[in-house]
């Protein structure tokens, strides 16, 4: 037997570190628990767990030492691991202690470790996908949800970039960690050292998340001095909830009818972020400190802006005609004729689900087949490279629609060399190879899981068109979060059985990772020399 | 004028040549037989030794000298000669350099190297080739603001519709300013009102579309002229594309090494690259060479060049040019039907000779001629410029300072009268020799 060239022990008691550190988050849905007079036990325990075997990780290796090989281990792992050990809070909270402690929620479907691990799977990977059967606070204390809220905010910017921006240890081999975690082919460096471009982007993206909630929060209050409706639901709980999931891109809502919930000035409000979410965070940083005039003169935030608004124009040209709509029901006002409703719910839908966070205006479930299509395409758009959001990307479809012009131009003059430019730069023709692989691999797994899904679920949905399943698929390989039917933005994942949400659980995982971090574990080349 | 050339290969001693009636030439070259043979051949006094050398520098007799041509077939040596040279002696230095970085390098910081007139002979041929094919060729580009800025200094033709224009008639572009125009002997700095007189050489400072739209409009045949090939990319046919793209023309370039192609179709957008043998007769039909108005072959042998010339004749093409490294060549190029051969040694030793006779030597401007300085200046908060409108700023500065363009955050911005400068704007000025000193210790 030969031997294994990786250092798995080296990259276990990294994870370790992350795992142990993931105790001082934890605090925050205690001092909700605390406040709203809940119970503590689950967290306590939680953080008590998550210390004891971090700290056991930790002792694999006192010392780590990490290569290339060993990032991608390390990577893959965390963010493996680190959803796993989240599902404490809402196993405790579901089932209790036996013999110590009694449920809290004994109604709550995520006592199942299943569906535990597949909202915690769905927070961290920003997806969005619930399957919480019933969210209200009469079947889940406020700091369980806060919780659930918080696993989207440390998984958008990367737990391993928060990682590396404060673990010193880290600082050597972090750029190779940033490049198998962030979003997008390649990482920008901000700065010479990588631990302080990290910690850049976590400042931009905090920072982002306080304007929102103050934005939120400050609506609200306007409202109540002013005695319009501008915020009534916007209280203080609401609006610290929903900067955690819209700026990583996530998508889950302590409220059931996720931004529908609210007002059209809240949901206004929510757009603009949703797209800041969506953008390179690297481009943000610059635009913010020495380049203003960066932000426009990139041509992926170009295209980007340019796909939003062309997506936006034929959904709201369809709902507004009334060609959009399938059924007008109670819970669905009209929207024919309706110029700002239609353009708020048009413009609303598609930035979401662009920028894959997964929040919903309305149940556009009852939209008809041409506007449902237009947002099932939108899910394989995706942000920017280095964003928070999910699925392809935009500089991948930028790249590709660029080699296309290159091939057509080929076919006339097969001796031409022409690079393909991104932003005057020539891109590297490996850059492209990647470019070309991913996009391929993505399409190919889509359509593979899509059968999959479709095969083993019918086993329990006598109803589950081929359509609602490739949403299914495309929403969690895509970190989006709800498609369509059965996984509507109003209804969830929760019928679905336990196999396919382990296979989506899977799905959700490489989704984040972009796939050729995880598959690359799966090589022989890469366990053997 | 005591003058020391360095190097007698066949740019020193052409230059020898033409310089030994009017003053003391010392020649130096490491070739005995070469120095043995110029003794006789021309009234020089001719030296054994390496001109990197001090005491061959001084046997030369440096310390009287006034000026050092440093003329070696060596970019490297010649910018060492120079700089030994001048560390010892006040002596007026020129370099004849081929790469074009160096030139660039000595463009952006004055006095480099210690070399006070920098020669680039694959640029000059370049824009030999170009001025054959017949194109306004600029007579000097440079960029500022990192590419967002161009300054040209184009030649008016007796012919071309700009010329007996006024300055307003002429200016039909969105972002383009009218420096200055440079007449037989006086620099004008134009108004409305100013008529541009055939034969003198106009100064423009704007964004490169409009710099190319300007050449455009100098030389409007220049239309006619739209398919040009470039066999060879070597730096003399690189060149040759670049400036071919200012002139708003899609040039081909043919290479054959794949790394080099793709090298040359990364640095030129404008161009389209192709990789392939040039002697490759089917894919020179399928890429209607017949329809070519010109040919030029820079490939790195001479014969080669004539081969790829000749069948480029053959297949329809209208004009051929080949640049030929041996001299002795360009007659027989000539006669057997390549239409123009350019030889880089003799345009370069043109060119110094044409520098030297003018005896200047003393600081070497942007602008041909040492009459102007085009300069890229950051706004500080010194600077008169500052926070005010252009029209009052103007008043405080001397005659002969034009405000060219204007470069905030990457943006052009074309100077009105009422244009506000701010502090780190990018200003590309024109300044009038004259007044070089006055207005830098004001801006």
């Amino acid at each position: 037997m030969s031997r294994l060239r990786v250092d798995w022990r080296a990259a276990t008691s990294l994870v370790g570190t992350v795992i142990k550190y993931l105790s001082v988050p934890l605090l925050v849905p205690l001092i909700v628990a605390l406040r709203y007079g809940e119970g503590i036990a689950e967290f306590l325990v939680t953080i008590a767990v998550v210390v004891a075997i971090g700290t056991a990780l930790e002792r694999l290796d006192p010392d780590p030492d990490l290569g290339a090989r060993e990032g991608f281990l390390m990577v893959a792992l965390t963010w493996l691991l680190v959803p796993v050990v989240s599902t404490l809070p809402y196993l405790i909270a579901g089932n209790g202690i036996p013999f110590v402690l009694a449920p809290y929620e004994p109604a709550s479907t995520l006592g199942n470790p299943v569906n535990a691990l597949f909202e915690t799977m769905s927070g961290f990977t920003t997806t969005g996908a619930t399957v919480v059967g019933e969210i209200s606070f009469e079947r889940h204390s406020h700091a369980i949800l806060m919780w659930r809220q918080l696993t989207q905010w440390l998984g958008g910017m990367g737990i391993v970039v928060l990682a590396v921006a404060i673990l010193p240890e880290l600082s050597v081999g972090g750029a190779q960690l940033m490049d198998a975690e962030a979003p997008g082919p390649g990482i920008e460096k901000l700065t010479p050292r990588i631990a302080e471009t990290a910690r850049a982007l976590w400042i931009a993206y905090a920072g982002f998340t306080v304007l929102l909630f103050v934005l939120l929060y400050g609506l609200h209050w306007a409202g109540i001095l002013l005695d319009v409706p501008l915020a009534p639901n916007m209280g203080l709980y609401n609006a610290i909830a929903h900067p955690f999931t819209t700026l990583p891109t996530g998508g889950f809502s302590p409220e059931a009818r996720s931004i529908e919930a609210f007002s059209a000035a809240v949901q206004w409000v929510i757009i603009p972020f949703m797209v800041v979410a969506g953008t390179n965070f690297a481009l943000l940083w610059r635009a913010m400190t020495d380049e203003p005039g960066a932000l426009f003169e990139d041509g992926e935030f170009r295209f980007y802006l340019g796909i939003m608004a062309a997506l936006t124009a034929l959904v709201a040209g369809l709902l507004v005609t009334g060609a959009g709509t399938e059924a007008v029901t109670e819970a669905v006002g009209p929207l024919a004729g309706q110029g700002e409703a239609a353009l708020r719910h048009a413009t609303f839908q598609v930035v979401s689900i662009v920028t894959t966070t997964g929040y919903a205006s309305m149940d556009f479930n009852a939209w008809s087949g041409a506007a449902q299509y237009l947002l099932l395409f939108a899910m394989f758009v995706g942000g920017s490279a280095g964003s928070t959001g999910g699925a392809i990307k935009i500089v991948r479809w930028l790249v590709i629609l660029k080699s296309i012009r290159r091939e057509l131009f080929t076919t006339v003059h097969p001796e031409a060399v022409r690079p393909v430019r991104l932003g005057g730069r020539a891109l590297d023709e490996r850059a492209l190879r990647g470019i070309y692989a991913f996009t391929l691999l993505y399409i190919a797994i889509f359509l593979v899981a899509t059968v999959v899904v479709l095969v083993d679920a019918t086993r329990v949905f006598d109803n589950l068109s081929a359509f609602d399943a490739m949403s299914a698929v495309a929403a969690t390989l895509g970190n989006v979060g709800p498609g369509f039917g059965v996984v509507g933005p109003m209804n969830s994942y929760l019928d679905f059985p336990a196999t396919s949400k382990l296979f989506m659980v899977f799905l959700m995982w490489i989704g984040r990772l972009e796939i050729f971090p995880v598959l690359v574990l799966l090589t022989k080349a890469y366990w053997s020399s | 004028m005591r003058v020391i050339i360095v190097g007698a290969g066949q740019v020193g001693s052409t230059i020898a040549e033409e310089l030994a009636p009017l003053h003391d030439v010392v020649v130096i070259d490491v070739d005995r037989d070469r120095v043995e043979s110029l003794t006789y051949d021309v009234d020089v006094l001719a030296v054994e030794g390496d001109g990197a050398e001090l005491a061959t520098l001084r046997e030369a007799g440096l310390t009287d000298a006034d000026m050092l041509i440093a003329s070696t077939d060596d970019d490297e040596t010649n910018i060492v000669v120079s700089g030994t040279a001048k560390t010892v002696a006040d002596v007026f230095t020129i370099a004849r350099v081929k790469n074009t970085k160096f030139l660039r390098t000595w463009r952006q910081a004055a006095g480099a190297f210690g070399v006070d007139h920098m020669v680039g002979t694959n640029l000059l041929t370049a824009q030999t080739v170009v001025r054959v094919i017949g194109l306004p060729a600029a007579r000097d580009a440079e960029t500022f603001a990192e590419g967002c800025i161009q300054m040209a200094e184009f030649g008016v033709p007796e012919d071309s519709p700009v010329a007996n224009q006024t300055v307003r008639e002429a200016d039909r572009f969105e972002s383009l300013t009218f420096a200055a125009i440079l007449g037989e002997d006086d620099v004008v700095i134009p108004r409305g009102d100013t008529v541009i007189e055939p034969g003198s050489d106009v100064v423009v400072i704007g964004s490169p579309d409009s710099v190319r739209e300007f050449a455009g409009a100098l030389v409007p045949d220049a239309d006619g002229l739209s398919d040009v090939f470039i066999i060879g990319g070597s730096d003399i046919g690189f060149h040759t594309a670049r400036l071919l793209e200012q002139q708003g023309l899609t040039p081909r370039v043919i290479e054959q090494d794949p790394d080099r192609a793709r090298e040359l179709a990364e640095e030129l957008t404008g161009s389209t690259v192709l990789e392939s043998d040039a002697t490759d007769r089917e894919f020179l039909e399928r890429e209607n060479i017949d329809e070519a108005d010109a040919v030029v072959t820079a490939l790195d042998s001479d014969e080669k060049s004539l081969l790829s010339g000749l069948l480029a004749k053959r297949l329809g093409a209208s004009r051929a040019i080949a640049v030929v490294d041996n001299g002795e060549y360009v007659p027989l190029f000539e006669a057997v039907g390549i239409d123009v051969a350019v030889n880089p040694r003799e345009a370069t030793a043109e060119e110094i000779t044409r520098f030297t006779r003018e005896q200047r030597a003393e600081n070497v401007a942007i602008i041909e001629s040492d009459r102007a300085e085009v300069l890229e200046i950051e706004v500080d908060a010194e600077s008169v410029l500052v926070d005010r409108p252009i029209r009052e700023s103007v008043a405080d500065l001397p005659d002969g300072v034009v405000i060219g363009a204007i470069s905030r955050d990457g943006e052009l911005i074309k100077p009105r009268g009422d244009t506000v400068i701010e502090i780190d704007d990018h200003v590309v000025v024109f300044v009038d020799a004259e007044v070089i000193e006055e207005a830098n210790s004001q801006l």
